[in-house]
């Protein structure tokens, strides 16, 4: 597909992809590439590993970012990506693992002393634990905070607030009590996107099946 | 009755134990709410734990709940000194997955306008850094810079900070050709003045070099290892910069140098951001210069809204204009991973989409998380007053840091 985007534009992926994923061999579950990027998806226990390798021998020198996503409905819910980019190479790849909420992920602040802040946020928001990873503590949420936010479980509107109390003269939480419903509109429109299940739709579904 | 002591106190055998103190978290020098807990050897910084997170929003969740133009004024207020920055990232991201074509006249204004929003926040940051180490006159005169950029903001978009005007597919008006002719007038002759004569009372100045001068020294490989971007790792001698390396937009045109240190200290981090303003006025010239005429905006109607006058004439315009702006429109599923060059440094977003409306996840990475994680490292064994110094080196703002 011809790039039309006016998006940064690094070094070519053209065979980055298929290099990779040789050198990592085995440690590699999949691996794609789309939009533009090339995706990595490696074993667990294999990450630490992996990117040791990436760093020493495929000049990837720089870790920039660790986000974590939550998928409720997968069986391992969480993933935890890997931002690296090459300075020498002008090259960014991301790799990726899955996890559930009790295995920890290997800590990588072995090989770059920036990843002890992003596993933190990442345990923070998600849950994730990371083994090896001696100070991980909560860092974006309120000290005492309880529950991971960013989980999609979670609601938008959080269970506690707090306010100044003139009374006790101190900052006091409080369940969170809102005048009115926080409102989600389903914009999506019923001709795309959308399932509505409409009542005798299944009938035509058990006819194909 | 005078008092006298039975022993007089002598030095050498009083055992000094360290003591922490406590930073912030309401601090002038900590621009913004900054906790930090330093560990003292009477003057000398022994360990610093930053406590960050206290202006966090949860912008990220926050997006999650928005179309993805919905969520676009979140980014201007992420790093307020930037916002026209940060809206790039995001912008960029989109158009990656919608593999969208944008207008060059939009390309160029965004240019101009990044730019124009470097030397803002670079004022900022010059002026609040020369103030945190004892200058006052500096910060008055280049913060006048920073109101006339604001000026320029407001006239492009109506505000003068939280402009939300660059859009998934060009920007959101045409600016007026007056605030060209006036930005192109401005670049050549108030800014230049102005800044230089703000800078000859610093650059030279004894107080100044000794507060700043062999502060903080990261080497290269630790710059790296760091996460470092951005100044930080320009004033290090690493010439990278993701305008150049990277480009996006119209960067590729545009021809500029990127000013690099030798020595790696706050001076060099100080200077590296002075060069860059005058850089940035380079760029700026060469787009008011080369700006061809056209639309601002990307033609694909199911992606930018139609004009109003369209939308009185056209079924089909004032369709897509309720579509937009009730539903929004649909990006791919896929994830991409877009960092700009923000004033601070790498300023990156990691869209996942699944197809709909709205993002499934919007990972925001910082400049100022890897900057100020390595506090600790560069502030060891320097003075508590250098910590001010090298915070504003690092020149953190914490919409951005927290979220």
């Amino acid at each position: 597909m011809a790039v039309l985007h006016s998006a940064p534009k690094f070094a070519s992926n053209e065979g980055v992809c298929d290099v990779l994923t040789k050198a990592l061999g085995k440690m590699v579950v999949s691996s794609h590439q789309e939009h533009g990027e090339i995706l990595i998806t490696v074993k667990r226990d294999a990450i630490a590993d992996a990117l040791k390798l990436l760093r020493d021998e495929h000049q990837y020198q720089q870790l920039m970012e660790i986000a974590g996503v939550d998928y409720p409905e997968r069986a391992e819910r969480f993933e935890v990506v890997y931002m690296l980019l090459s300075v020498t190479k002008n090259h960014r790849v991301m790799l990726k693992v899955k996890t559930d909420e009790a295995t920890p992920v290997p800590t990588v602040t072995t090989l770059w002393p920036n990843a002890g802040w992003l596993e933190r946020e990442v345990f923070d928001l998600y849950g994730v634990t990371f083994a090896g990873n001696e100070d991980l503590r909560r860092i974006l949420t309120d000290y005492g905070f309880e529950g991971h936010p960013f989980r999609k479980d979670f609601p938008l509107t959080g269970y506690t607030e707090l306010r100044y109390s003139e009374e006790e003269k101190r900052v006091v939480y409080e369940p969170v009590e809102l005048v009115q419903d926080l409102r989600q509109f389903d914009f999506l429109s019923p001709w795309e996107g959308a399932e509505y299940l409409l009542p005798g739709d299944e009938k035509a579904e058990g006819d194909k099946a | 009755m005078s008092m006298q002591l039975k022993q007089s106190p002598t030095t050498g055998d009083e055992v000094i134990t360290n003591y922490t103190i406590n930073f912030g978290p309401q601090h002038p020098a900590a621009h913004g709410v900054l906790r930090m807990i330093m560990e003292l050897d009477g003057e000398v910084i022994e360990r610093i734990d930053p406590h960050v997170g206290l202006l966090h929003r949860g912008t990220e969740k926050l997006i999650e709940h928005k179309t993805y133009l919905q969520a676009l004024p979140y980014f201007d207020r992420l790093d307020y000194c930037s916002p026209l920055c940060m809206e790039h990232s995001y912008v960029l991201a989109i158009e990656k997955l919608l593999n969208l074509k944008v207008p060059e006249r939009a390309q160029y204004l965004r240019v101009l306008f990044a730019e124009l929003t470097r030397i803002c926040n670079h004022m900022l940051n010059i002026g609040a850094h020369v103030m945190d180490v004892g200058a006052m006159t500096p910060n008055l005169w280049v913060f006048e810079l920073r109101e006339d950029c604001l000026n320029f903001f407001e006239r492009a978009s109506g505000a003068r900070m939280h402009s939300a005007w660059f859009r998934p597919g060009g920007v959101h008006q045409d600016v007026p050709e007056k605030l060209l002719v006036d930005i192109g007038e401005w670049v050549d002759t108030r800014l230049p003045e102005l800044f230089g004569d703000a800078m000859s009372l610093v650059l030279d100045n004894r107080i100044f070099k000794q507060r700043n001068v062999d502060i903080a020294v990261v080497s290269r490989e630790d710059a790296l290892a760091w996460g470092f971007s951005g100044p930080m790792i320009r004033a290090a001698g690493i010439p990278w910069d993701l305008r150049k390396s990277q480009p996006y937009d119209v960067y590729d045109r545009m021809e500029f140098d990127i000013p690099v240190g030798t020595n790696s200290d706050c001076y060099d981090r100080f200077m590296v951001r002075v060069k860059e303003v005058y850089e940035s006025a380079r760029i700026i010239k060469q787009c008011l210069a080369e700006m061809p005429e056209g639309p601002v905006a990307s033609t694909d109607g199911k992606v930018s809204p139609p004009k109003r006058g369209e939308m009185k004439q056209s079924m089909e315009a004032l369709i897509h204009h309720f579509k937009l702006y009730t539903e929004g429109f649909h990006v791919p599923a896929g994830e991409v991973y877009v960092a700009t060059e923000s004033p601070k440094g790498e300023f990156g977003v990691y869209l996942v989409s699944d197809g709909t409306n709205k993002p499934y996840r919007c990972k925001i990475r910082p400049t100022a998380f890897s900057h100020l994680q390595a506090m600790d490292m560069m502030s060891k064994g320097h003075m508590l007053p250098d910590a001010t110094a090298i915070l504003g080196a690092i020149d953190v703002v914490f919409g951005e840091c927290d979220r």
